[in-house]
C-alpha cells in the first residue's frame, strides 16, 4: 500500500467508526468519503449506514405517470434541453382540460398511483391556471397521488401571483395537491446557480418553498443535479443544507440525485460525461450524509436499470418509478409495457437479493414480491 | 443466525482463507460465491487480488480490431447470430485480401496494434489459404496477429489433412501471433453438445490450446454464459482453464461475458428469467478473478455490458478493458450495439482514478494516456 492509499484508508476508517458509534458525519467526512478510491468500500459503508438506521431488503418503486403541461420557460437553464421560449418552434403549451384528458387516457390504458407533473416557468399563465389544473386532475383521478410542481415553480406562482409562500401552497392543497416534486435544487451555491441557471431564484427561496411546504404537511422530495461545474465540496454543501432543512421540518420524503445530461444543453462542450463511478459515489455519499432522509433513489430511467441495480448495494433503496421507460421489449404476449417493466424491476430487484416492493408516493406498501 | 447471515459468514470465511492464507478456491468455494449474493464483499477480495498481480494505479486497454473474414460456416452453433450456411449467396462473405489490408491500414492509422481475426469454419478454405493470407499481411505491415480460435484450427487441420501439431506450427511461421480463447463458451460437453453440437468438444477446445501453449503461443480464454449451464458448470469450465494453466501457463487473460439473444435460436431456450443480470455479470466476474488464481488478467466485456459496468467492472477484479473495437460484428448482429473510442475509454479510466495505459496484444506497454 502507498503512503497515499494508507491516508485514505485510515480516512475511510474513521468514518465508519463514526458510523458504527452512530455519529453524525461532517462536511470533511463527506468530502473524505467522495475522495477514496475504495470504491467497494464507500458502498459497503454506506449499505451499513443504511441499515443501522432500520433499512431492510425493501426495494421500493411506484407506478407513476410523469407529464409536463407546458415547456414554455423564461429561465432558461444551460443544463436544460426541454425548455422552449413562447414562440419557439416546439413551444407548447396545454389546457387543463387537455392535461386532464391526457392523464385520464393513460389511466385507462395503464393505471398508475402517482402523477407526476413539472413544466417549464411559463410567463404566459397565471396561477388560476395552475389551480385549475389540479383541480380538474383532482376531480379526473380522485385516487392518484398528485405529485406535482417542483420548489422552483412555487417560486414562480408566487411570483406571478404576488401572493406569498404560504397562501400559494394553501391553496394548491386545497385544490389537491398532494405533494411537490424535488426539482430545481441543482447545486444550491451560488457560485454554480450564477453559472448554470442565472435565471433560477436563490437557494434560500428553494429551502423556504419546502420549509413552508412542510409546515402546511405537504410532503415534498429533494434532488442534485451535479456533474456539470460544481465542485465535490459544493455537492457536500448541498448535501449538508438538506439535512439541516430535514433536521427542522422532517418533510423530505426522499432524496434523488441526477447527474446532467450533456447532449442539447448549453453547457460547455469540453465538459466530460459524468461516468458510472461517480454516479454510484454520489448515491454512496448521499446515503451516508443524509441521515435523516429515510430514502435515496436510484432513478432508473436517468442513469439505466444495469447501474440502478447495483446502486442498490451503495446505499439506494428506491428506484423510482415505470412509467417513461422505452425498452424495447421482445418478449411476446399480453403483458402489457408497464407490467413488462414492473417484471423487468422485480426480475433485477431480487438478482440483486432484495426484496420488490410497490409502494405509492408515501411509502405505503401495495404489493411486495418475497 | 438467519440464514443470510450464515451465508455471510460462509462467503467471509472463504475469502479470508483466500485473501489471508492464500489458499486456493474449491470448486464447492466458487459455487458458493456465486449463489451468493455478496456482491460488494466478493468485489473488494477479487480487487485486492487483482492489485497484487497487476499494477493497481493502472488500467490498460488495447487499440485493435476484429475482422470476420468470413461469416460462411459449417457449425451453425444455436447462440450464433453472425454466421451463415455455405451457399447462402445473398447473405453469405468472404473478404478479398485487398479489403482485408485496408481494415489494417485503417487500424494502424488509429494506432492500434493488433487485429483479431476470427471467421466461421469455411468448408473450403485450407491451410494454403490461411498461410497466404498471413504471409501477405505480415510482408506488408507490421501487426499483431491474434487470430484463429481453438476450433477454427482444428478446422483448418482437418480440413487440410494435416496434424494439428504442424498446422499450428506452420500457421504461426506464416505469421500467426497469438490465439484467442473464442469458443470455448462453456467447456461442458453436455452444454456443448445443446450449444454447438458442430464444434470442438470441451477436450478438443483443450488440447489445442495446450499445444499452442506447448508451441510458445500466447492464447486467452474465455466463457460465454448466463444461457443453460448451471452455476456449476460455470465452476467446471473455470476449472478446466485453470488445470490446463497450472500445467502450461499459456492463458494471458480471462474474459467472461454474458449470452447476448437476438437473433439465434438458443434465445427461445432461454427465458427472460434465467438472464444474468449486472449484478450476476459483475460477481461472476470477481470469482473467476479469485478463482483463477494462475491466470495474469482479467478483462472486463464492455461490449456486452455498456459502458457503465464494463467502467464498474473494474472495481470487482478486471485489469483491463479490453479492446476500443474498432470493428465489432459478431456481437452487433445479436442485438447489441455499444460503440467506444480511445478517448471514451481512457476517460473511463481516469474517471475510476486510474492511469489508462495502452497495450499490445501481450499486455506491454505501448502508450500511457496522461
Amino acid at each position: 500500500m502507498s503512503a497515499a492509499t494508507k491516508t485514505e484508508a485510515a480516512a475511510l476508517e474513521r468514518v465508519r467508526e463514526k458510523v458504527e458509534a452512530g455519529e453524525r458525519l461532517d462536511a470533511a467526512d463527506g468530502l473524505a468519503l467522495y475522495e477514496t478510491s475504495d470504491l467497494l468500500g464507500l458502498g459497503e459503508l454506506a449499505e451499513q449506514a443504511r441499515r443501522l438506521r432500520g433499512g431492510g431488503d425493501e426495494v421500493y418503486f411506484v407506478r407513476n405517470l410523469t407529464l409536463n403541461q407546458t415547456n414554455v420557460c423564461r429561465v432558461k437553464c444551460r443544463f436544460c434541453a426541454f425548455a422552449r421560449a413562447v414562440r419557439e418552434e416546439g413551444a407548447y403549451t396545454l389546457s387543463p382540460a387537455e392535461l386532464a384528458a391526457e392523464a385520464k387516457r393513460s389511466y385507462e390504458q395503464e393505471p398508475y398511483n402517482e402523477l407526476h407533473l413539472v413544466n417549464g416557468e411559463s410567463p404566459q399563465v397565471d396561477f388560476a391556471w395552475y389551480l385549475e389544473t389540479i383541480r380538474a386532475l383532482s376531480e379526473t383521478l380522485p385516487e392518484v397521488h398528485l405529485k406535482c410542481y417542483s420548489a422552483s415553480e412555487i417560486h414562480h406562482m408566487s411570483k406571478l401571483s404576488g401572493l406569498p409562500y404560504e397562501q400559494v401552497l394553501t391553496e394548491l392543497k386545497r385544490a389537491g395537491l398532494d405533494s411537490l416534486t424535488g426539482g430545481g435544487a441543482e447545486i444550491f451555491s451560488a457560485r454554480v446557480r450564477r453559472l448554470i441557471a442565472p435565471g433560477k431564484e436563490p437557494a434560500e427561496n428553494w429551502l423556504e418553498v419546502n420549509r413552508v411546504a412542510h409546515g402546511l404537511d405537504i410532503p415534498t422530495h429533494c434532488t442534485m443535479l451535479y456533474g456539470h461545474v460544481e465542485t465535490l465540496a459544493e455537492r457536500v454543501e448541498h448535501l449538508l443544507r438538506l439535512r439541516e432543512l430535514q433536521d427542522e421540518t422532517g418533510g423530505f420524503l426522499a432524496f434523488v440525485p441526477f447527474a446532467v445530461h450533456l447532449q442539447n444543453t448549453r453547457l460547455d462542450p469540453d465538459l466530460l460525461p459524468t461516468t458510472a463511478v461517480d454516479v454510484l459515489r454520489t448515491i454512496a455519499v448521499s446515503c451516508l450524509l443524509l441521515d435523516n432522509v429515510a430514502h435515496v433513489k436510484a432513478y432508473w430511467i436517468a442513469m439505466g436499470l444495469p447501474l440502478a441495480q447495483i446502486a442498490l448495494e451503495f446505499g439506494a433503496d428506491d428506484v423510482q418509478g415505470t412509467v417513461g421507460q422505452e425498452q424495447v421489449f421482445h418478449a411476446a404476449g399480453a403483458r402489457t409495457e408497464t407490467e413488462q417493466a414492473v417484471d423487468r424491476l422485480v426480475r433485477y430487484i431480487q438478482a440483486a437479493g432484495r426484496v420488490p416492493v410497490e409502494r405509492d408516493t408515501l411509502y405505503n406498501e401495495l404489493r411486495r414480491w418475497d | 443466525m438467519s440464514a443470510s447471515e450464515t451465508a455471510r459468514s460462509t462467503v467471509n470465511e472463504i475469502l479470508e482463507r483466500t485473501l489471508v492464507d492464500g489458499e486456493r478456491l474449491s470448486d464447492s468455494d466458487a459455487l458458493t460465491l456465486l449463489e451468493s449474493r455478496e456482491l460488494i464483499r466478493i468485489g473488494r477480495a477479487a480487487n485486492e487480488i487483482r492489485s497484487r498481480k497487476n499494477d493497481p494505479g493502472r488500467v490498460t486497454f488495447v487499440v485493435d480490431r476484429n475482422i470476420n473474414y468470413t461469416n460462411i460456416c459449417t457449425v451453425r452453433c444455436e447462440f450464433c447470430s453472425f454466421s451463415t450456411d455455405p451457399g447462402d449467396l445473398r447473405e453469405g462473405y468472404l473478404l478479398p485480401k485487398p479489403v482485408i489490408f485496408k481494415k489494417i491500414e485503417e487500424t494502424l492509422a488509429l494506432g492500434g496494434t493488433g487485429i483479431l481475426m476470427q471467421g466461421g469454419h469455411h468448408p473450403d478454405l485450407d491451410f494454403a489459404y490461411y498461410d497466404d493470407l498471413f504471409r501477405s499481411i505480415k510482408a506488408r505491415y507490421q501487426i499483431h496477429l491474434h487470430a484463429l480460435s481453438p476450433s477454427e484450427l482444428l478446422h483448418i487441420s482437418r480440413r487440410s489433412k494435416m496434424p494439428l501439431p504442424e498446422t499450428i506450427r506452420r500457421l504461426h511461421e506464416a505469421g500467426l501471433d497469438s490465439i484467442p480463447g473464442g469458443g470455448a463458451e462453456i467447456l461442458v460437453d453436455r452444454v456443448r453438445r445443446s450449444l454447438s453440437p458442430r464444434k470442438a468438444k470441451t477436450d478438443e477446445w483443450l488440447s489445442v490450446m495446450r499445444e499452442a501453449q506447448l508451441q510458445g503461443l500466447s492464447t486467452t480464454a474465455t466463457m460465454m454464459y448466463g444461457h443453460i449451464e448451471t452455476l456449476a458448470e460455470r465452476v467446471e469450465h473455470m476449472r478446466r482453464i485453470r488445470e490446463l494453466q497450472d500445467e502450461t501457463a499459456g492463458f494471458r487473460a480471462f474474459i467472461s461475458w454474458t449470452f447476448q439473444r437476438d437473433g439465434n435460436r438458443l434465445q427461445e431456450k432461454v427465458p427472460e428469467e434465467a438472464r444474468p443480470t449486472p449484478f450476476d455479470y459483475l460477481l461472476t466476474q470477481a470469482v473467476s478473478r479469485l478463482y483463477l488464481d494462475n491466470v495474469p488478467h482479467i478483462q472486463a466485456s464492455w461490449l456486452t455490458q455498456g459502458l457503465a459496468i464494463g467502467q464498474l467492472a473494474l472495481a470487482f477484479g478486471a485489469d483491463d478493458i479490453g479492446s476500443t473495437m474498432i470493428e465489432e460484428n459478431v456481437v452487433a448482429s445479436a442485438g447489441t450495439h455499444y460503440t467506444t473510442t480511445t478517448e471514451e475509454l481512457a476517460h473511463l479510466i481516469r474517471a475510476f482514478g486510474k492511469t489508462p495505459v495502452q497495450r499490445d496484444t501481450y499486455y506491454e506497454p505501448v502508450k500511457t494516456w496522461d
